[in-house]
């Protein structure tokens, strides 16, 4: 038999791959796209200047497969990880449906896809900004900081809350105070949001390796950082108001909604060590996704009256 | 050392479908990216963009 003909397969041997369609959409991680593409949309919406629907929805593509190719760059990488958490375990590449192969492949051919096509088609400030995030977020956060320091979550936040700089910059080709804005109200909003889980999940994280704050620090200087940031984010979150972009129904609601932040924070505070249920951490994780989630459906729905009353009054 | 030859392997169903759902998907990302592209670009130049002298 010629040795051509043989075909000898082992553990180490290349697999024909059984990976389908809807394991590479999953790699994208679908929900955290979501809430990227509806920052976005809010910060290309609020942004002064027109802005055509056709190239706007294929700005907001580019952004989600961006975001997407992000994702998928951090499946290959953190795959060691995610194997040994309850919360990521079933995740494509631990669960062995995608190679890590695979998985690299497809996130830097779509970051390429996406920021060329953002360039482009749209403008190369935004393309720039994608580009940026993608590395951050694969580079910076999932290589470095995730486990190398327990602010892992405060510098790699960034990444996250750079999606409504580039929707402000794909329609005003800028970057401008009220954008950075929009990044900080994100940036200030990650750390609370992420301790609050890591607080009840850091038997998990201690189990993975990963230096979350309540791994590190202990869980009572953790509840004090979450309390401060808490504090912080409420008069960042009325910023729009203060700054003349958005209107006074947004600075009451905002401001609301901020105190009502920093009262859950004061009760993860005083939560006693002793407290295996965590409730209010638990409760604060929770509103946290509500309030970020309030905070910019509210701007968006005020960019888009002002948007579709400008085009009613011609 | 590892002698593989994918041409003589056979496929399990599995992966048979798996390959095909892959391939589809891939056809229409290129379509969709085609499409977007055609649009995209007649929208920044405008219809001008189609006139040409013959």
């Amino acid at each position: 038999m010629a040795l051509a003909d043989k075909t000898t397969l082992d553990t180490d041997a290349p697999k024909i791959s059984e990976a389908t369609a809807s394991d590479f959409l999953a790699l994208l991680k679908p929900r955290v796209m979501s809430l990227v593409v509806f920052t976005a949309f809010a910060g290309m919406v609020l942004a002064p200047g027109p802005i055509n629907p056709v190239i706007g929805v294929v700005a907001l593509l580019c952004i989600a497969a961006g975001a997407g190719a992000s994702g998928s760059l951090n499946m290959w990488y953190d795959a060691d990880i995610d194997a040994v958490m309850s919360r990521t375990a079933n995740r494509p590449v631990p669960s062995g449906a995608v190679q890590p192969g695979e998985a690299l492949g497809f996130g830097l051919v779509l970051s390429a896809i996406s920021v060329l096509a953002l360039g482009l088609l749209v403008n190369w400030l935004s393309a720039a900004m994608l580009a940026f995030t993608i590395f951050f977020y694969a580079v910076i956060y999932t290589m470095w900081l995730k486990r190398a320091t327990p602010q892992n979550i405060v510098i790699g936040g960034a990444a996250g809350a750079f999606p409504p700089m580039i929707g402000w910059a794909a329609t005003a080709n800028t970057i401008t105070p009220e954008s950075i804005t929009l990044f900080l109200i994100i940036f200030v909003w990650t750390p609370p949001h992420f301790w609050a889980l890591a607080l009840f999940k850091s038997a998990e994280y201690a189990n993975a390796g990963i230096p979350m704050l309540p791994n590190v620090a202990g869980p009572s200087a953790t509840k004090r950082q979450i309390f401060a940031y808490s504090v912080l984010l409420a008069p960042v979150g009325v910023l729009p108001y203060l700054q003349g972009f958005a209107g006074s129904v947004y600075g009451v609601v905002s401001s609301l909604l901020g105190a009502a932040f920093v009262w859950h924070a004061f009760r993860v505070l005083v939560m006693p060590d002793s407290d295996s249920d965590m409730r209010p951490a638990k409760a604060l994780f929770g509103y946290s996704i509500l309030y970020l989630f309030a905070l910019f459906a509210m701007l968006l729905g005020q960019g888009l009256v002002e948007r579709s009353a400008f085009f009613a009054g011609g | 050392m590892i002698v593989m030859d994918n041409a003589n392997a056979t496929m399990t169903d599995k992966q048979r479908k798996a390959r095909r759902s892959r391939s589809v998907a891939i056809a229409v990302g290129l379509a969709a990216l085609v499409v977007i592209f055609y649009v995209a670009t007649i929208i920044k130049f405008g219809p001008a963009i189609l006139d040409r002298a013959m």
